[in-house]
């Protein structure tokens, strides 16, 4: 359960973007999230309500993007999904990874600030 | 009220554990020690396999270990026999180490004085694998009595390592162990990870792991500084 820590380091990066822009309150905050990051989002998104109080982002919502793995094929050279998490093998023709290009995104992409 | 207004952003999470991570990482190369971090499930073999190295490695080396657990010095006094200095991380309530417990643990330590630095984490499968701890080297040990599949059912420690170990090998007829089932799921969640086998028992493999540990600080050696 590390999920705390991570949501306390998304509010931290948010407010210094915010502050950054001069923007004083966002509604929304959203963020992509890869499957292999290791980073649950149900514990993602109920650490998030707590690591946001008392700030100003505390009324915000927490918008996750789920992003699914994508490989470097090592036969086929292409960008491929897997044909089952967690096993890294193209979907296309079966053949081992020679490197994850997608998955493994903890970002934040946006902010949504009321008009 | 109008609608609400995207702003774009681009800010990848940098947890505070990573900031952390990377200063001692920094550190250990300028130090010019090779730190290498085991994790596995408790009682995969990483304290008797330390026993072990400690006892070969130390001969001509200088070592130091640090290992984690929730309670007890036991595995501290365990590897303390072996005359290197060792300490004990108790961690509480906590599944894991994390970088600051390792900057702290290594704080009146002078890391020049060491050639390798062990780092022996809880045994864990899950939680240790989102901590960098500013290693060089990251093996994952896998027991022969885990069974087959523990790659495939925790593949995210897989995943964050750059070797496995498969241990207590001396047990592969006894159990009807399918080792290549093993290095075979090993590879479908980590294609291309180097595994080594070893029985700290017989002794078996146990040259090449340490040879294999070598050779990875002379790459470190002659690694550019960062």
């Amino acid at each position: 359960m590390h999920e705390l820590t991570i949501a306390l380091n998304i509010v931290d990066g948010a407010l210094e973007e915010m502050q950054r822009r001069g923007i004083s309150q966002a509604s929304a905050i959203h963020l992509r999230l890869g499957r292999l990051s290791g980073v649950d989002k149900d514990a993602l998104l109920f650490s998030y309500g707590v690591a946001s109080e008392e700030t100003p982002l505390a009324k915000s919502r927490l918008i996750i993007e789920d992003v699914d793995v994508v490989v470097l094929c090592s036969a086929c050279g292409s960008e491929r999904p897997i044909e089952s998490f967690p096993i890294l093998i193209c979907a296309e023709c079966g053949a081992l990874a020679a490197r994850v290009v997608h998955g493994e995104e903890l970002e934040i992409t946006g902010m949504e600030i009321d008009g | 009220m109008s609608e609400p207004r995207m702003v774009e952003v681009r800010r990848k999470i940098l947890k505070e554990n990573d900031l952390v991570a990377r200063r001692l990482r920094d550190r250990f190369h300028r130090a010019g020690v090779q730190v290498i971090s085991l994790v596995s499930s408790p009682g995969a073999g990483k304290t008797t396999l330390l026993e072990r190295v400690l006892t070969d490695l130390g001969r001509d080396h200088r070592i130091a270990a640090l290992v984690g657990d929730l309670a007890t010095e036991n595995d501290a006094a365990r590897l303390a026999r072996f005359g290197a200095p060792v300490k004990q991380i108790t961690t509480g309530t906590v599944c894991h180490l994390d970088a600051t417990m390792v900057e702290r643990a290594v704080e009146t330590w002078t890391l020049e004085e060491f050639d390798f630095l062990f780092i022996e984490n809880v045994g864990n499968l899950v939680c240790p694998s989102s901590f960098d701890l500013g290693e060089n080297l990251r093996i994952v040990l896998v027991s022969t009595p885990e069974g087959e599949d523990k790659p495939l059912k925790y593949p995210t420690i897989f995943n964050t390592a750059d070797a496995a170990l498969v241990t207590k090998l001396d047990l592969t007829d006894v159990l009807g162990f399918d080792l290549d089932a093993l290095i075979q799921n090993i590879q479908l969640v980590r294609p291309g990870m180097p595994v080594l086998k070893v029985s700290v028992r017989t002794g078996q493999g146990i040259t090449e792991f340490e040879q294999f540990l070598l050779k990875r600080r002379s790459t470190l050696e002659s690694a550019p500084t960062v």
